[in-house]
């Protein structure tokens, strides 16, 4: 399980390879680049190639380039914001806390609210409450969660002017308008990740209900609470790991939009705003930051399966 | 990673027949009212969701006959008018009909959604398959690729592909089903991990199964159920993310009408018109709840465990 763990994690430089090599030929080259070929597409117009290459000045071979970038980033040097002048490594560092409050928040509402529900609805299918439960979970899954939070901004801030309706206040500077200001970005953000893992989580119990084990646990007489705490939940914690490490990658997206329309100034915002003022070095800063913890909570989610379920095997 | 496997000559025959029964299991007895009520409002849901679905699609198709004005008439005396008869979901900043422009912009949502997802499956399955079967330097290869690209946030990706390719809708299917294809995969391997370890596994390859036998005939057939309600999700967090795209203005590109692009607009108007953001999003939230409906009812269909199980 050591030589395990310290595979997985040397395995890892290679998937940073490849996000930065993504990210890299994404923003830097656009037609025939490594990229593209791996999207499997030969799609982009030669004007705005050129007019790119032109504008960054792109003359040396590819690797090269790639190459020095490459050292640059791995020494922390992210480049120069093109908008501001700042150096990348710091705009993104005076963001990254905003973004881990918010998003904390957020994942906070989606387990708090999501795994009791599954467990719930799961242990009484086809009652009326699983049926409410279930019910709230499809929609909470098709809700957008822009148009939940222009929602909730037109109800708690146009018409009952109770919360304030974009913005962000650091949590020591003043603790009651910072929270005040957190929650809707946060229960907008959590909504999503709470009915997911109700839903999902629901889903895996009943299947895991489903098995012969479970029916003879109950034929042998067992209290059905044992039934379920030792049989059901212990099979099914592989699929709701799967959730929950899935779930991160969908936050910090969340967090991109979240962050937009609550005007919070994270990462996410500082992606989004990179796009529109072709603020490469920022973008890529930004990605490659997220990416390095979507990374991490992904490893996690590996490690957790060979300690949840035995019969599989690391070898 | 070389798993073990059971080793050595395969023999044929010898093994009990009984080890390779896979069926599903014997029900509990239901408590009958309940199993009657559930199949009912399922029934009643899934209904609803194909209603909404043919609703959206009839949309898409006949959007031409069925929307009472052209989406991009502008008509500069009835700018932001509330809901009337004349416009029964308003008008927008430009006086353009709110309803004409829903109707025209279910096109999009649905070219985008479905096609994207079509995408992802088809990778996703496949990639997850041979990684969890093989193992080996099959898995690692197409994990680390999966790990890379799931990475990513999607969003962002999917956005940043958009940026770079161009915004159009055919750029944002892909993007959207790129992006899409690691959750599909990391499902598939999860899956495939876990049951070829089991007994009838072990006992079709004892059998001498072949590996593609055993992946298309005893693993496949076990995972269709989550594959299934992971694609339901997945068609409606596409749209989710075209709409997305719009709204944060890199998908298409004004003035046709979209579901995002509508209430990009509507943001900006939430004070004194907010009929403009009601009915866009209210479109995708309805869409979407459908194809989840659809989908469930997919899976009781599918799934014979799910179906008549004990009540509690």
């Amino acid at each position: 399980m050591r030589e395990y763990i310290l595979r997985r994690v040397v395995s890892m430089v290679p998937v940073l390879l490849i996000v930065s090599v993504i990210s890299f030929g994404l923003l830097y080259v656009l037609p025939g680049d490594p990229a593209i070929a791996i999207l499997g597409e030969e799609l982009g117009t030669p004007e705005t190639y050129q007019a790119l290459r032109e504008e960054l000045g792109l003359n040396d071979p590819l690797w090269v380039q790639y190459g020095n970038w490459l050292g640059r980033v791995v020494r922390g040097d992210f480049g120069t914001s093109i908008r501001t002048q700042e150096p990348v490594a710091t705009v993104l560092l005076r963001r990254a806390p905003i973004s881990l409050y918010v998003g904390a928040a957020g994942l906070l509402v989606g387990v708090l609210i999501g795994l009791p529900a599954a467990l719930i609805s799961a242990l009484r299918p086809g009652s009326r409450l699983d049926v409410s439960v279930s019910m709230l979970a499809l929609g909470g899954i098709a809700l957008p969660s822009f148009w939940q939070a222009l929602l909730f901004v037109y109800l708690f801030a146009v018409l009952l002017r109770w919360l304030p309706p974009s913005g962000y206040t650091p949590p020591l500077t003043d603790p009651w308008l910072s929270f005040k200001m957190l929650l809707m970005p946060a229960v907008v953000l959590g909504t999503h990740s709470a009915a997911v893992i109700m839903r999902q989580g629901r889903s895996a119990l009943l299947e895991v209900l489903g098995q012969d084990y479970i029916a003879t646990a109950r034929a042998k007489g067992l209290a059905e609470r044992r039934v379920v705490a030792l049989h059901a939940l212990k099979n099914a914690l592989i699929p709701i790991i799967t959730i929950l490490g899935l779930q991160i990658g969908g936050l910090v997206s969340g967090a991109a939009i979240v962050e937009t329309v609550f005007a919070i100034p994270g990462v996410g915002r500082a992606a989004v705003d990179a796009i529109f003022f072709r603020d490469y070095p920022v973008l890529q800063g930004a990605v490659l930051m997220l990416t390095l913890a979507v990374l991490i909570a992904n490893l996690l989610t590996d490690l957790a399966y060979g300690y949840v379920d035995p019969r599989i095997r690391y070898g | 990673m070389g798993t073990k496997h059971l080793s050595g000559p395969p023999a044929r025959g010898a093994a009990a027949p009984a080890l390779t029964r896979t069926g599903p299991v014997t029900p509990g007895r239901p408590h009958r009212l309940l199993r009657f009520s559930r199949q009912v409002l399922a029934t009643r849901l899934v209904g609803m969701g194909l209603v909404i679905t043919a609703i959206v699609i009839i949309c898409a198709v006949f959007a031409d006959v069925l929307a009472p004005y052209n989406p991009n008439a502008q008509d500069y005396l009835a700018l932001t008018q509330p809901p009337s008869r004349a416009h029964p979901l308003g008008t927008d900043d430009l006086g353009r009909d709110v309803l004409s422009r829903v109707i025209y912009a279910s096109r999009v949502s649905l070219q985008v959604g479905l096609i994207a997802v079509g995408i992802a499956v088809s990778l996703g399955v496949t990639m997850g398959l041979l990684s969890g079967y093989l193992g080996g330097w099959p898995d690692t290869v197409i994990m680390r690729f999966v790990d890379a690209v799931q990475a990513f946030p999607g969003l962002i990706l999917a956005l940043a592909i958009t940026a770079a390719l161009g915004p159009s809708i055919g750029n944002a299917m892909i993007a959207i089903g790129f992006v899409s294809t690691p959750a599909i995969a990391r499902l598939m391997r999860g899956q495939t991990l876990s049951i070829r370890e089991r007994e009838y596994v072990e006992a079709a390859r004892v059998l001498g199964a072949s590996p593609p036998a055993i992946m298309a005939r005893h693993i496949w057939p076990n995972t269709t159920a989550p594959i299934i309600v992971q694609a339901t999700l997945l068609v409606a967090s596409a749209i989710v993310t075209e709409a997305s795209l719009s709204f944060l203005g890199v998908g298409v590109r004004p003035p046709t009408p979209s579901w995002g692009g509508m209430l990009r607009t509507g943001s900006q108007y939430l004070e004194v018109a907010p009929w403009m953001a009601f009915a866009p999003g209210g479109a995708i939230f309805l869409t979407v709840l459908a194809f989840n409906f659809v989908g469930d009812g997919l899976r009781r269909a599918l799934d014979p465990r799910l179906s008549g199980r004990r009540s509690g």
